[in-house]
């Protein structure tokens, strides 16, 4: 599970469940979140991220199981005892206070004077920069002013757990994106442990350390984003996490954990063998778009055959797609440059999709 | 203002825009009918002199309310001092009307609250039970009030019967009574008003604010209130504005001692014996003070929005 030895627990998650009358939201989720890690809860909506997180911020009760908050739990503590801040996804900022009495909001509640609380707000203020707004009410500061308020607010009084609830799903796709490393560095210099929910999996693979992909009320997959991009466990995740091509294909023998497998039409591919697979197995393959390439028919060792029915241009990539001769169409990735533009073909002509070394991973469930 | 809901400040395009004067005419008809001609009218009499039987003789005075607030003597001839009889009624109606919004206030706000906070389909039959006894005219109301409150009453009776009291609870003609039937005629103006500015609150910011360590009192008290501030204004005003000029309620649970403003008003224009000048005086005074105070509440409002 990558767990750094050297790192204490943050929040420790113990076979929670959470049921809202017949509906079970969370089923018997175990998780451990390290200090100081930028862990994300990533799934589609209803999957149970929020619940989970409201959980731990202590908006919802736990049904069945634990937390614990640096070894000591915390499923009787009400809110407001918690040393835990939420980042809002719709930022929740006081409209009746300014950006000022919205961030020193917490501080005073913790028992700091105005002065002290207002003075601490300001440096808050000043490391989102948006010190020149500590006058100005919410109402007055647009989206991205706003995000950032929220984020001042909740991190001024030091919260050993930061929880952030999809914050950037109402921004823009550039402010977005620079968002995304404004929280990473965010997180590396204040330490802070970051507990971020999102159902874009492009912004959990950009910013998390770890990720928890979650489905249907359980943790599908849990690891660093290179992991859960390269070697998915399962379909589901496989599909979630990037674009992919998945195949029906038939084991046909497994020897040096090297898996041979068949597809439709007889081609095979050599693969690593992962767990549980054993010769005459059907299952799923799945091969990124990006370690595919092309060929002209007749011009190169021989594979999959097909002929290109589109190609979709996407500024830094080019996107074909290759109706097989056999089986389901293919999506193929060249980049745009030089070396990936000498493998894009017109439309109608007959190809070979080759594969990369090790692009194809096996997924049995 | 707090709660959101802020309409841009651009103009936005009016489809009635040609024919806009001749839709409103009616309002415009009905407001100069309806309002400002008896305004006009009471203005009018106050400054005219009383005649024997009721009615105005057209003769212009101030002596309306020159015997509001001066004392001249029996005949009238004496230095004017002032007189703090009507003064003192105006005083204890001020007084009565603002404890009837306070009782209005304490039960109306946990109520709408409550309402607010129910599942969306229950709202509407709660609001819909809250207004229930309305349909029944307020006179009945009053005097039903009346014989609940007695001392051979429902009330007496069952707390004589439960041993809590040795000897009936003397409710009726006490300043109590009057403002128990204030609260109890007003109270859905109360309610209302705050319901609909408590719908209108983001439950999100109570959660922010226990986020950020806040009890639930303070979260009543720095997030929610503040934002439900107009709701609860507007009630005020609906609450305090018809108690300051009933007279039902005074005259029915308050007895002679318990004379309101209302009550003063209403006897000036009952039969033969009323001064038509003095009540439209005193109703003048009375609308006076209604303005300033709404004018305070506004100002007040307005400066809690900027």
């Amino acid at each position: 599970m990558h767990l750094q030895p050297d790192r204490p627990i943050a929040v420790d998650i113990r076979d929670a469940v959470k049921t809202y009358g017949d509906f079970t939201a969370l089923k018997h989720v175990s998780l451990s979140i390290q200090d100081n890690e930028f862990f994300t809860l990533l799934g589609p909506s209803g999957c149970g991220k929020t619940t989970l997180l409201r959980m731990i911020a202590g908006f919802e009760d736990v049904t069945a199981g634990e937390i614990m908050l640096f070894g000591q739990p915390i499923a009787d503590l009400p809110p407001y005892q918690r040393p835990v801040n939420t980042v809002f996804q719709n930022y929740a900022l006081f409209p009746h206070m300014s950006v000022l009495e919205n961030v020193s909001f917490g501080l005073e509640m913790l028992g700091q004077s105005t002065a002290q609380a207002r003075l601490r707000a300001g440096e808050v203020l000043e490391m989102v920069q948006l010190s020149q707004f500590a006058a100005r009410k919410p109402a007055q500061l647009s989206g991205g002013q706003q995000q950032r308020v929220a984020l001042a607010r909740a991190l001024a009084p030091q919260p050993k757990v930061l929880l952030l609830d999809e914050p950037l799903s109402a921004l823009d796709l550039k402010l977005r994106k620079a968002m995304q490393l404004e929280l990473k560095h965010l997180q590396r210099e204040t330490g802070i442990t970051f507990i971020f929910v999102t159902h874009d999996q492009e912004e959990a693979l950009t910013m998390s350390d770890r990720i928890a992909v979650m489905s249907a009320g359980q943790v599908q997959q849990l690891g660093a984003a290179r992991d859960i991009y390269e070697r998915p466990i399962n379909r589901f995740v496989a599909d979630f996490i990037g674009d992919t091509n998945l195949i029906e294909v038939v084991v046909t023998r497994v020897e040096n954990a090297q898996a041979s497998c068949q597809m439709t039409g007889g081609h095979v591919l050599l693969c690593e063998a992962v767990d549980g697979v054993q010769a005459g197995a059907r299952v799923h393959l799945s091969l990124r778009p990006e370690r595919l390439f092309l060929t002209q028919a007749g011009a190169g060792p021989d594979g999959l055959r097909g002929r290109v029915r589109e190609n979709i241009f996407i500024g830094t990539d080019i996107t074909t797609i290759v109706a097989l001769d056999q089986g389901p169409s293919f999506t193929i990735r060249a980049s745009n440059s030089a070396r990936g533009n000498a493998r894009v073909f017109a439309p109608g002509t007959d190809v070979v999709i080759n594969t990369e070394q090790g692009a194809g991973r096996l997924l049995v469930s | 203002m707090a709660g959101g809901g802020q309409t841009s400040g651009a103009s936005q395009s009016d489809s009635f825009a040609p024919v806009r004067y001749w839709l409103l005419l009616p309002s415009w008809l009905t407001l100069l009918v309806l309002v400002l001609a008896p305004v006009s009218m009471m203005a009018l009499y106050s400054f005219l002199t009383k005649e024997f039987r009721g009615g105005v003789v057209w003769d212009f005075t101030l002596a309306a309310y020159d015997q509001f607030f001066f004392d001249r003597g029996l005949f009238g001839d004496e230095p004017p001092k002032l007189q703090w009889t009507y003064i003192a009624i105006f005083w204890r109606s001020i007084w009565q009307a603002g404890l009837a919004t306070l009782m209005s206030l304490l039960i109306g706000f946990p109520t709408a609250y409550f309402i607010a906070t129910r599942p969306e389909k229950q709202r509407a039959l709660w609001v819909f039970l809250i207004t229930i006894p309305y349909w029944v005219n307020l006179l009945i109301r009053t005097v039903s009030m009346k014989f609940l409150l007695r001392e051979q009453g429902p009330l007496n009776d069952f707390l004589l019967s439960t041993g809590l009291l040795s000897e009936p609870l003397a409710i009726v003609n006490t300043n109590f009574a009057v403002q128990l039937g204030l609260f109890y005629s007003y109270l859905p103006f109360m309610v209302l008003p705050i319901y609909a500015a408590v719908e209108r609150y983001n439950f999100t910011l109570s959660e922010a604010a226990a986020d950020l360590y806040a009890t639930r009192w303070v979260i009543l008290r720095r997030i929610i209130l503040p934002s439900v501030k107009p709701g609860i204004i507007a009630g005020c005003i609906l609450v305090f504005v018809p108690s300051l000029g009933s007279f039902l309620a005074p005259d029915l649970l308050g007895g002679a001692k318990n004379f309101m403003i209302g009550s003063l008003i209403e006897e000036q224009f009952k039969g033969n014996a009323g001064n038509w000048p003095f009540g439209a005086a005193a109703s003048m005074i009375l609308l006076t003070m209604v303005m300033l105070i709404l004018m305070i509440f506004a100002h007040q409002q307005a400066k809690g929005g900027k």
